[in-house]
């Protein structure tokens, strides 16, 4: 095998992505297929709108949710599938050279399909431990009959074994797409750069200093990775307010379920990211440092650019659940009654606030560290 | 005036533990141009790098105009870098998503050289200071390199094998740049190559094997990069 274990487990990121998505959707989507078998059990017409607004509930969170997290999991395995290949980029071309065929190369891809099946069996397993807490949160008030948890094998296919075979498949394409450059183009870094121009082509400087241009080529070189920073901030925000709010609206527990996602997500997210842009600016880095840049400079050339983003994401974060608990609150359950109000929490958005900036900080800090390690050594050793 | 003083250094540990520096102790006067010469594994390039400030010594000392910079934290060699020293590799190392001239201008920036323009024209890179380095051939991505170290106004510049990746021509026209630079900004030049003939552009030649240097002489007559056999 070319590829092996090894590589695939590197992919936790998407595993806690995946885990996360399918533990979601798994209890949302149960839970509407066994209260839909109850359906015809409805006598009264209160216990009818509120088991339309469960209905509801389930099909927006499973929608939203699910699809949120099932597009992030789709990046980051792309993501890591190129960055995989632009490292290893000599050892594929290695094998080209010897004759091995493309799709014999990208066919050792499936592997990384592993980390898919890893989590979302896990979120799969997760669901169903936490499902007869949740079935009985989610009639708290007894105004449906008993819901009794029933095994859908079809959300099982959906979930674990659809997401699993897609996530190799789609592996193995693009490593085939990716693996269809010439083997000297492979071999030869050189000789790709110069193959194409450069994409960030920079304007005269306008009296840029070098740290400040650096900063911003830095930004502009890799949009996946300002893409999973803002993901992980909009994580971040959306989930701990959120979490606040379900006290309020749902119980204690939802809270707190919501509020574990959201840290895993951020934290996996932006630890993937940062690790990313580190190891992606070695040279860079290895080379102010040689040149006497200090620490901070280092610091605020590479990892600088990516603070506003990180803001820009706890905005969106911030938006994104006062919208989707206020379409919950005013279209989805507007008919049940004992819904309390909801209003925009400024305090919680001030806490999370505080909260995000301090872990965001210390995060950078750890990270100043991992640059004052970096040395020529390491560039002249590869 | 640069002094070295018993440098020992050694990498690994227990019984894979290998001395590369043992026991160099040497003198450099300003504006002298040193080569190191040695084959593959002399210690050589660790010599350069202990000289430089990028490495520490197990033991001995570094002497810059009578301070010890051995003794310094990693702040303050850091800033001695900054002030001091700079740097010409065998692989360029130039920032791929950088012109020519952002390239420089990461030397230029530490020195605060605003006329750094003029270092990238004396380099004969002056018709390609927005050319990319994938769009320059290799001779001219170490010129850039040359610019980028001496925008910064070193007071000593070290090059580790700074010919190894280019032709025979291209090298000579690189070396040629360099050594008229010298002269026209007089810093010091520590070079290091395994290459015998460029030893005869050197005022002073270290000769190094098995991390101890074996030979030190001074060149009367100084040849030009064109005049040196290859």
């Amino acid at each position: 095998m070319l590829i092996g274990i090894k590589n695939a487990s590197k992919l936790v990121g998407i595993s806690i992505i995946a885990c996360c998505a399918v533990l979601v959707c798994t209890m949302f989507l149960n839970f509407y297929m066994d209260v839909r078998l109850i359906q015809s059990e409805i006598t009264s017409e209160l216990s009818l709108i509120f088991y339309n607004a469960q209905v509801s509930t389930a099909q927006v969170v499973c929608l939203v949710s699910g699809g949120c997290l099932l597009m992030t999991s789709v990046i980051m395995l792309m993501f890591y599938i190129k960055h995989y290949i632009d490292t290893h980029k000599k050892e594929l071309g290695i094998l080209k050279a010897l004759g091995y065929s493309n799709f014999k190369i990208a066919k050792s891809f499936w592997v990384f399909g592993i980390s898919a099946f890893v989590g979302t069996a896990t979120g799969f397993g997760s669901a169903f431990l936490l499902m007869p807490w949740f079935y009985t949160l989610q009639n708290e008030d007894k105004m449906l009959p008993e819901i009794t948890i029933n095994f859908h094998p079809s959300i099982l296919l959906y979930f674990v074994v659809l997401p699993t075979v897609c996530f190799s498949a789609l592996s193995v394409c693009y490593a085939w797409y990716k693996l269809k450059k010439p083997v000297l183009l492979l071999l030869k870094d050189n000789l790709e750069a110069a193959s194409k121009p450069p994409k960030h082509r920079i304007e005269n400087n306008r009296g840029l200093s070098f740290i400040a241009d650096l900063k911003r080529n830095t930004l502009k070189s890799k949009k996946t990775l300002v893409f999973f920073i803002i993901f992980a901030s909009f994580c971040f925000s959306a989930m701990t307010q959120m979490s606040f709010s379900m006290k309020d609206l749902s119980s204690e527990m939802m809270g707190a379920m919501m509020l574990i996602i959201g840290l895993v997500l951020a934290f996996s997210t932006l630890f993937l990211a940062i690790t990313t842009v580190i190891k992606g600016n070695t040279t860079t880095i290895a080379m102010m440092r040689v040149f006497g840049y200090s620490q901070k400079e280092c610091c605020r050339a590479i990892l600088g650019g990516y603070r506003p983003m990180s803001y820009i994401g706890f905005i969106i974060g911030t938006v994104y659940q006062y919208g989707l608990l206020r379409l919950m609150v005013d279209i989805v359950f507007r008919d049940v009654e004992g819904v309390p109000t909801y209003k925009f929490d400024f305090p919680v958005m001030l806490i999370s606030l505080v909260c995000f900036i301090t872990v965001y900080e210390i995060l950078m800090y750890v990270y100043s560290e991992k640059i004052k390690k970096i040395s020529i050594k390491e560039i002249m050793i590869e | 005036m640069i002094k070295v003083q018993d440098i020992i250094k050694s990498y690994g540990s227990g019984e894979s533990r290998f001395q590369v520096l043992q026991g160099i102790s040497l003198e450099m006067k300003d504006g002298d141009f040193v080569v190191i010469l040695g084959a593959s594994g002399s210690g050589k390039s660790t010599l350069l790098n202990v000289l430089s400030g990028l490495e520490r010594p197990d033991s001995g000392k570094v002497f810059y105009d009578g301070a010890d910079i051995t003794v310094l934290s990693d702040n303050e060699l850091t800033a001695f870098r900054k002030e001091n020293v700079g740097f010409i590799f065998q692989q360029y190392y130039l920032l791929p998503n950088m012109d020519v001239d952002k390239n420089v201008k990461m030397g230029a920036d530490l020195a605060g050289n605003k006329d750094y323009k003029t270092v990238i024209t004396a380099v004969g890179l002056g018709e390609k200071i927005h050319k990319y380095p994938s769009e320059l051939s290799g001779g001219e991505q170490q010129r850039a390199s040359v610019a980028r170290a001496l925008a910064k106004r070193p007071r000593v510049l070290f090059l580790d094998e700074p010919t190894g990746a280019l032709d025979e021509q291209t090298g000579r026209q690189v070396l040629d740049y360099i050594c008229k630079l010298q002269n026209e900004y007089g810093f010091t030049l520590i070079m290091v190559t395994h290459n015998l003939n460029i030893a005869e552009m050197a005022n002073t030649v270290i000769k190094m094997n098995s991390g101890k240097i074996f030979e030190i002489y001074t060149n009367e007559t100084q040849k030009t990069a064109y005049e040196i056999g290859w």
